[in-house]
């Protein structure tokens, strides 16, 4: 057995020991820190499967952004644990779930081990295809061409959690500044790097999606980044969550599917089909989209995890 | 092949179907932004264009008697994505738009904006939240691509939770939980089928994967896993028993209108992908073993449903149970439709009507029932003696609707319960058709539990005379399901197109 | 070689589903759960890698279009997470239990119950 070879089943185990742990803790917080680690070793897995796009994406959003948002609800959930704790369903139960549970385990295992190699791809159709578009990387090219549509829905789906989380707050909270209440006391270590690293975040965001095009990358890495940067500035006190009835912050928010529609209403005219980019036209459309997209993002994530209104609106 | 050549090309009226999405979702977005009372209003506005547009369709679908097809962005399957409409489609898109539009002009009582306040919370976050669910809609019958309409399950799950505490009490927010958690369940299975069917195929648009699985003489086991998978994550979402715990509590504590939407047309959208999954993407794998299973839980969920419905003391939580029993019927269809026998269009008529019909009852239902619960202030059946006076058009509303669950004629649900009747008759099935009218009984039941108190002659104190034109909503939605009944044979021509020739099942 | 790997990330993938699918079912905490779905999420999301790299042709090491798909789910995952969380803690703000039981009590919330 090869270095390579120990290393990935090193690996693999590594992941499930974790996986394991964060169902079976005790303790939430334990479960959630373990979750937090779980995500790092899966952009791991990632890179080994060399989907780079994919490894970026997990461990910003998959890893960082839900485990920020996990993180904020335990520590305020801390007091509801023993209570579910006496919930738990009896061993039998428990037996019957793992017995399905390892059915259905088993079940996946057997479909992967039958798998042809090589299996079915659209590689190399989704190859053809890029010289027209000018794009060299395939899968900003399924995200913003072929299967766009996908993407444009999933634009509204961000805006329709946000709508849900925001109908949460109080009825007397409603247009004040998002977010619970807290102490302002900007910690020393917290706000000396929510100084240092935003303005190095911007940079580093931007250049992830301008290079998208082309290499590993693109709107939603280089926008969970500045969503990162805009938390750790927020949660530092540097500066203040926004108003949700803020036009701009909607503006900013709705700016990424409202792009995209344009555009593709626009197709309907010229190249005649909606979601359809011109000749030629293609590579600059596609980071003009790229650019509102990375906006929403940049703004959506952070409002979703710091969630509802709790103050009401400043008069 | 002509008919694969024809699954992905883009049709005449292919556009309808990209403005039948794109409007609603253009409504969210700019009620979001422009904010307060606006927001309703762009929502009404754009109801008689969403209304428009998909009578439009239909008519477009009825006229040239094929399925519409739209292939977005130029990009043909399988590497792109494509939306197709079929008759199914398109009369699901009309009761939609009927229902939605129903519940919408219902609502604006409850959801104004006071004047004092430039936005208030439930009101901008109904209208949004609406305009999405229809957009949402609207992508799950007119999708072609699973994975698509994975991302269209999502959006109208997320849609539908945020309604369903909308008005903030406690047993909404648990309720509403429960519905996020089961709905991620069914999502997350649905999405664990399509990996492998695209690990097997390299594709996910429904014709290609239809056309491709047929094509092999051994059905492979990982499209059995995935199949699986995929049918237990939208019965989940679907609310069929044993896995309809969320339901009753989600409809029955959402706001009235809400409600009317979410039993008329959310879970018929995870019915409705069932359908899809079943008889075109893999007709093949509808054997007698596995329609029989369906069956049995649908018939199992009308025995239950019905009988908890009977012991309900809240008329809301009745008339969710009602929901949970008629859900059952609608998995009936599966064995009397799968093999390609001559019952089978009859089955496949039957089937349809029974969602068209249901919708259009259970939401005149839901809306009487909250106009009873505003008048009185609460809604204990054991306390409705004599609200047939103080509101007869709302008692008569819930009555018509109570026709149609019953099977009674003249109405969409007699027709329904007839046309299966008959399948299940020649098919030798005779099991589903004693269950229908044991389900037509016990339907029976639980109406009159409502309709013989309401219409005693005692004096009930209401808080003030309902609004007529709110009852007269109520009124045409159950004339609506009274109207199926009258369904022309041209209907079921319809309801025909685009279906799938042959259904020849592999044993 | 490499291939190798993708069997195993299949193999995980798989395990993955089965520990997330447990602790979905299982745990009564609805924190747990949401963080059992996370992990049954990216199980699935395995799966559609092993199949992505199982694809590699046309000089891609990797199926673009699965790829794709994993992207556009885990954002979906986060959003369906936020929305679940911000429920619970709503829950919780409302009764000061963290219960999916519809029978339970509710309880007053405590004065200052926020942030």
């Amino acid at each position: 057995m090869s270095v390579i070879q120990a290393l990935d089943i090193g690996l693999a185990l590594l992941v499930l020991a974790v996986a394991g742990w964060t169902i079976a803790a005790r303790e939430a917080f334990a479960s959630v820190v373990g979750y937090v680690a779980y995500g790092l070793l899966l952009s791991l897995v990632w890179v080994r499967l060399f989907a780079v796009d994919v490894a970026l994406t997990e461990a910003a959003i998959g890893s960082g952004v839900t485990g920020v948002l996990l993180i904020s609800a335990i520590v305020r959930l801390r007091r509801t644990e023993a209570p579910a704790a006496a919930e738990r369903p009896g061993v039998l139960l428990r037996i019957l779930a793992a017995a399905l549970c390892t059915a259905v385990a088993a079940a996946l295992a057997a479909v992967v081990l039958l798998m042809p190699d090589p299996g079915a791809t659209l590689a190399p159709e989704a190859a053809s295809h890029l010289g027209e578009l000018g794009v060299g990387n395939p899968i900003t090219a399924v995200l913003i061409a072929y299967r766009s549509f996908d993407t444009m829905l999933e634009k509204v789906v961000l805006i329709l959690a946000m709508i849900g989380v925001w109908s949460l707050a109080p009825d007397r909270t409603w247009g004040g500044a998002a977010g619970p209440r807290r102490i302002a006391r900007p910690e020393g270590a917290l706000a000396f790097l929510a100084q240092l690293l935003p303005p190095l975040g911007v940079v580093v965001a931007i250049h992830i999606v301008w290079v998208g095009a082309n290499e590993p990358g693109g709107a939603f890495q280089g926008g969970a980044i500045l969503a990162a940067m805009a938390l750790i500035v927020m949660m530092a006190r540097l500066a203040e969550a926004p108003e949700i009835r803020r036009r701009w912050l909607r503006l900013a928010l709705i700016a990424g599917p409202a792009m995209f529609l344009a555009i593709g209403v626009a197709g309907f005219v010229v190249p005649g089909s909606f979601l359809a980019y011109p000749a030629g036209w293609a590579k600059p459309l596609i980071l003009f989209i790229e650019a509102f997209m990375t906006l929403s993002i940049a703004a959506t994530l952070p409002m979703l995890v710091i969630g509802p209104p709790n103050r009401p609106p400043r008069t | 092949m002509l008919a694969m050549a024809l699954a992905l090309a883009t049709t005449g009226g292919g556009y309808l179907l990209v403005l039948a999405i794109i409007v609603p979702v253009i409504g969210m977005l700019l009620s979001l932004v422009v904010g307060g009372r606006h927001a309703e209003r762009i929502a009404l506005a754009l109801m008689p264009a969403g209304l428009g547009l998909s009578l439009a369709i239909a008519i477009e679908v009825w006229v040239t008697g094929q399925p519409l097809v739209y292939v977005l962005g130029g990009w043909t399957p399988p590497l792109g994505i494509a939306l197709r409409a079929d008759g199914f489609s398109a009369v699901m898109l009309v009761t939609a738009a009927l229902v939605i539009t129903a519940a919408g002009y219902f609502a604006r009582v409850n959801f104004q904006t006071p004047p004092e306040l430039p936005e208030k919370r439930a009101p901008l976050a109904f209208w949004t939240l609406l305009q999405g669910l229809w957009a949402a809609l609207t992508v799950v019958f007119l999708g072609g691509d699973l994975f698509n309409l994975f991302v269209a399950l999502e959006l109208l799950t997320f849609s539908a939770v945020p309604l369903v505490c909308l008005d903030g009490r406690p047993e909404t927010l648990a309720a509403a939980l429960r519905y996020l958690l089961f709905a991620l369940f069914g999502s997350v299975l649905y999405l664990l089928g399509t990996a492998l069917l695209y690990g097997s195929y390299g594709t996910l648009d429904i014709a290609l994967l239809a056309y491709r699985i047929s094509a092999e003489p051994v059905v492979a086991p990982a499209v059995c896993v995935a199949a699986g998978l995929m049918t237990a994550g939208l019965l989940a979402k679907a609310a069929l028993f044993p896995l309809h715990l969320w339901l009753p509590p989600a409809h029955a504590n959402a706001p009235a209108a809400a409600s009317a939407v979410l039993s008329a047309l959310v879970v018929k959208a995870s019915f409705f992908l069932i359908v899809r999954l079943w008889f075109d993407v893999m007709p093949g794998l509808a054997s007698q073993a596995v329609t029989t299973v369906l069956a049995t839980l649908g018939a199992a969920a009308i025995l239950f449903g019905s009988v908890l419905a009977l012991r309900q003391a809240r008329l809301k939580l009745l008339v969710a149970y009602s929901t949970v029993a008629q859900i059952g019927y609608l998995f009936l269809m599966f064995p009397l439709v799968a093999g390609g026998h001559p019952w089978s269009a009859e089955a496949w008529n039957g089937g349809v009507m029974q969602t068209l019909s249901h919708a259009f009852a259970k939401a005149a239902m839901f809306l009487a029932a909250g106009l009873v619960a505003e008048q009185l202030g609460h809604d204990r059946i054991a306390e409705l003696r004599g609200i047939g006076r103080a509101m007869p058009m709302t008692v008569f509303a819930f009555g018509l609707g109570g026709l149609s669950l019953m099977g009674l004629p003249p109405s969409g649900g007699f027709a329904a319960k007839w046309l299966l009747l008959q399948a299940s008759v020649e098919s030798g099935q005779w099991a589903w058709a004693v269950i229908m009218l044991a389900g037509g009984l016990l339907a029976g039941g639980y109406v009159y539990r409502v309709i013989a108190p309401a219409l005693t002659s005692a004096s009930v104190a209401v808080k003030a005379p309902a609004s007529r034109s709110r009852e007269a909503v109520a009124l045409a939605l159950a004339l609506g399901a009274v109207l199926l009944g009258f369904a022309p044979l041209e209907f079921f021509d319809l309801l025909q197109i685009g279906r799938p020739v042959a259904t020849v099942a592999l044993q | 070689m490499s291939a190798s790997a993708a069997t195993l990330a299949g193999l995980t993938g798989a395990a993955l589903v089965g520990f997330g699918l447990y602790g979905l079912l299982t745990d009564p905490h609805p924190l747990r759960k949401i963080l059992a779905f996370n992990i049954l999420g990216s199980g699935v999301f395995l799966l559609f890698g092993i199949i992505a790299r199982k694809g590699a042709a046309a000089g891609f090491a990797a199926d673009p279009v699965p790829q794709a798909m994993v992207i556009t789910g885990i954002v979906v995952a986060f959003s369906a997470t936020a929305l679940a969380v911000a429920l619970l803690l709503r829950l919780f703000q409302e009764t000061g239990r963290a219960t999916l039981d519809p029978d339970a009590p509710a309880k007053a919330p405590d004065a200052g119950v926020d942030g």
